[in-house]
């Protein structure tokens, strides 16, 4: 046999997108309609969070576009209402259609943002705990036993209070962003850090690892080609729900007004915004983003779930 | 009227992509007082019919034709409730692990009574005196000491001592063990097998000894019936199948067991089963990339030379030293590897043989002793760039072949992993190249290097795991364990292409098993472990003809005699 060429026959091996059709995972999420739902519904969040510009009828951070003679209008629906704002507006006149779609950008780039920080944090802690064990090992499991025994929002607050006291006063706005990331971030690491921990003690002691090891391969390289790779599973599970709580958690903050700064509004500041108009009978502007907030976390719990029941072997 | 009469069973998988028949047509029927064997190697469908019988197939297993009759009742078509009566009561079952087959939270005391109890109306005293006269039965030595005793103090054996108690408990008419032996070691098989013969011959319960083990078979079973693939090849006297097998499977499985009482220059190659091609002429390894340019100076000699080695764990930690716990796994061990030879540690498990290979390759640090490597001494090497050359110069092939290879990685990644680490090939290219004739050399074929681990068999894997120990063009292979985990007719396969390679490449081994048949087939020379200690190195035929020491001669004692069909050997 005389084979030269760097691509064998791809005839015995079929590609990716022929060999993830064929898989079991995409058996089981062709069969579960409230997974598709919940998986069309993240998609729309997530397209009109990365072309919000696009599809918002409005800029609500264009000082030029906004009328405060248009504050305060109902939903189209309601007597009062004007066709141009279908959800109606806030009390600066700004579109609640259009702040919802560039609230929910902002609130999926800080979960999104977050939940990286926390897996490169939790991730990294994980495998080096669990394959270097020994004194290491237990130094890093206390420090993650110490921060499970604080509720993840109180961390959130407490860091967000440091950086506030620390930052001088003008880069409060500037960096509010990356000081809320950091806080939600490192209040989640600690289950990537277990669950990865775990995973790689049992890895590391089979046989492929061995034979890595046999090789003459560094520790380093074991851990991010071999362990890495073999421990993903999980974390991919983990990461989903997390991304919900993450939203949740940077929601709750800016509720509190210690989150986003109200110059770039996410679900959560309108939230807190429309609640002080709530008793004024301006109901719309805190239940609408109210609603697109449940809508998403809902969506990307019930995905989470299925993924984490998909991967399960015994429960297909 | 038979004990136990199965009629046409069928038993079907369904699954995604069609069903899968585990079981076709089959029908058998057990006497009183009988071990019926049921032989085959793995997918063969024999455990499914164990768990077909009693009732507790897999979902979505089920039973989709025959009839199941007991004494005459047919049970197949029983509700849940009345199946539950006769597991137990009826049929009983003992189970291959006896590590997890009993509760580790109660006592043996607990779970006995409580089975005596649900099945026969008994009171607690004579619940628990029908528990010590069972353990007394299946020879516990104090069974009224040892009774309150958690399943953790008792060994291996004694505990599946325990587990054939458990399934006496209520006088079955019936036993289904499956692969009852297969966890254990020689010794502690040998008086299992003697004594569930004893009890089915002195209680006429029948029984069915489902295993993959010819010797096993050979010595236990009154009537054999052979399986391939879910079906019957050939049922009768087992005298008759080992001695005069009709089927042309049954003869390839016979005579694909190591011989023990007499060394082969290959094994016989059973033609039957897994399509591999044996190492053809089409390679002059000797011309070839593998067979060159070794570099090695110094041959002739010892190539290895382990003096007292010493490995010691550290079973509980404690912050003072004089609370913590130690094994010596390996304790003072010294044995010297000629150049060219196949070395052999042999021993049961627990004794150390896979410590001392994982000492030489350097997983484990000694700690104490010296291992020399072509003169050099790899203890005293510090670091791992300091330990490259010799590490490329061993490599290890390990025993589970579901492990032993990363399931992330395609074949091609992990074969070429030792290639790229050690700089041996100039080009991507000449890489890939390596890869792809390291496939043909084993056996897969250069297509195999697209594919990932799970797309292949066991015996598959172990010759991927093989290309992948050649690749950094090795002159020392630590075998451990290497066709354990494998059926015999692949066993034969993968020890003819060891003893293959061994010879073109002259290679130097080091192989362990704890089977002294495979043993005797394979090495020029036997070390005999025990407790950590090396008991006896002796050249192998002078081994097994002349053993030196007891332990020796205790173990080649309890090598099955399995001496049947011999027709197809070389």
């Amino acid at each position: 046999m005389a084979e030269t060429e760097a691509t064998p026959p791809t005839s015995s091996s079929p590609g990716w997108l022929a060999r993830a059709l064929d898989s079991d995972i995409w058996y089981s999420f062709c069969r579960s309609p409230l997974t598709i739902a919940s998986a069309v519904l993240t998609l729309l969040f997530f397209l009109g969070a990365a072309f919000a510009p696009l599809i918002a009828p409005f800029n609500p951070f264009d000082l030029a576009s906004i009328d405060i003679m248009d504050a305060s209008l109902p939903p189209f629906w309601q007597d009062g209402g004007d066709g141009r704002f279908w959800l109606g507006t806030d009390d600066q006149g700004r579109d609640m259609w259009s702040t919802i779609i560039f609230g929910a950008r902002v609130s999926l780039f800080v979960g999104f943002a977050s939940v990286i920080f926390s897996i490169i944090m939790g991730v990294g802690l994980g495998l080096i705990s669990g394959y270097v064990g020994g004194r290491l090992d237990a130094l890093i499991m206390r420090i993650a036993d110490i921060q499970l025994s604080f509720p993840a929002i109180l961390i959130a607050l407490l860091i967000d209070g440091v950086a506030r006291s620390v930052l001088p006063r003008a880069m409060h706005e500037e960096l509010a962003f990356y000081v809320l990331i950091f806080a939600i971030g490192i209040s989640g690491w600690v289950q990537y850090a277990r669950t990865v921990r775990g995973s790689t003690l049992v890895e590391k002691n089979k046989e492929y690892v061995q034979a890595a090891r046999v090789i003459g391969i560094g520790p380093t390289v074991i851990l991010l080609r071999h362990i890495l790779p073999n421990v993903m599973g999980p974390v991919l599970v983990i990461a989903t729900i997390h991304l919900a709580i993450a939203i949740i958690t940077e929601a709750t903050l800016s509720f509190l007004g210690v989150g986003v700064p109200p110059t770039t509004p996410s679900l959560g500041t309108l939230i807190r915004v429309g609640n002080d108009f709530l008793f004024s009978g301006e109901w719309w502007i805190t239940i609408f983003p109210g609603i697109a907030l449940v809508l998403l976390v809902l969506a990307i719990n019930l995905l989470g779930d299925w993924l984490r029941d998909a991967l399960n072997p015994k429960l297909r | 009227m038979s004990l136990l009469d199965i009629k046409d069973m069928r038993v079907e998988f369904p699954s995604r992509r069609g069903h899968v028949v585990a079981v076709h047509s089959l029908t058998l029927n057990v006497e009183p007082g009988e071990i019926l064997g049921v032989v085959g190697e793995s997918g063969a469908g024999k455990s499914t019919i164990g768990n077909a019988v009693i009732g507790l197939l897999e979902p979505p297993g089920e039973m989709t034709a025959g009839e199941v009759y007991l004494k005459g009742e047919r049970i197949d078509t029983l509700d849940d409730a009345e199946k539950r009566r006769i597991r137990g009561a009826r049929i009983g079952m003992i189970f291959q692990d006896p590590l997890t087959s009993l509760d580790p939270l109660q006592t043996i005391e607990r779970q006995l009574v409580d089975t005596i109890q649900m099945h026969l109306d008994m009171d607690q005293t004579k619940a628990r005196a029908r528990a010590v006269e069972l353990l007394d039965a299946v020879g516990i030595p104090d069974p009224d000491v040892r009774i309150e005793q958690y399943p953790h103090q008792f060994s291996g054996g004694m505990r599946q001592r325990v587990v054939i108690a458990l399934a006496l408990c209520a006088d079955p008419e019936l036993i289904i063990a499956d692969e009852p032996t297969t966890a254990l070691d020689v010794s502690v098989q040998a008086q299992i097998l003697d004594l569930m013969k004893g009890l089915c011959r002195d209680r006429n319960v029948g029984m069915i000894l489902i295993t993959h083990d010819m010797g096993v078979i050979a010595e236990t079973a009154d009537r054999v019936c052979v399986m391939y693939r879910g079906r019957v090849m050939e049922t009768g006297k087992t005298e008759q199948i080992m001695g005069t097998p009709n089927h042309d499977y049954t003869k390839s499985l016979i005579s694909a067991v190591p011989r023990p009482e007499r060394r082969l220059h290959r094994f016989p190659l059973v033609t039957y089963i897994e399509d591999a091609t044996e190492l053809g002429d089409s390679f002059d390894l000797s011309t070839h990339w593998l067979g060159q340019s070794r570099e090695y100076e110094g041959e002739g000699g010892d190539l290895l030379q382990a003096d007292n080695l010493h490995m010691r764990f550290v079973t509980r930690h404690s912050f003072f030293a004089k609370h913590r716990l130690y094994l010596d796994a390996v304790d003072d061990v010294s044995f010297k590897i000629k150049t060219g030879e196949v070395f052999g540690l042999v021993g049961e498990s627990g004794s150390g043989k896979s410590t001392v290979a994982r000492m030489i390759t350097g997983i484990y640090t000694p700690t104490g002793g010296t291992i020399r490597f072509a003169g050099t001494d790899l203890t005293a090497l510090k670091t791992r760039k300091e330990a490259a050359p010799w590490r490329r110069q061993m490599q290890m092939i390990f025993q589970d072949p579901f492990s032993s290879l990363n399931g992330r990685m395609r074949v091609r990644d992990i074969i070429a992993e030792p290639i790229y680490f050690h700089n041996m090939a100039s080009s991507k290219e000449e890489a890939i190249q390596i890869v792809h004739d390291l496939l043909e050399v084993v056996g897969l074929g250069a297509a195999a290097a697209q594919k990932f681990p799970h797309e292949f068999s066991g015996g598959q894997r172990q010759r991927i795991s093989i290309a992948r120990a050649l690749a950094t063009r090795p002159r020392f292979l630590l075998c451990d364990e290497p066709t354990s985990a494998l059926d015999v007719s692949i066993q034969a396969q993968v020890l003819n292409l060891l003893k293959d390679l061994q010879q073109e490449l002259g290679l130097t081994m080091l192989f362990i098993s704890h089977d002294l048949p495979v043993i005797r087939q394979i090495c020029d020379r036997v070390g005999v472990m025990r407790h950590g200690k090396l008991l006896e190195v002796a050249e192998a035929e002078a081994l097994f003809e002349d053993p030196q020491h007891d332990y020796t001669k205790h173990l080649l004692d309890l090598m099955p005699k399995f001496v049947g069909f011999r027709e197809l050997t070389v």
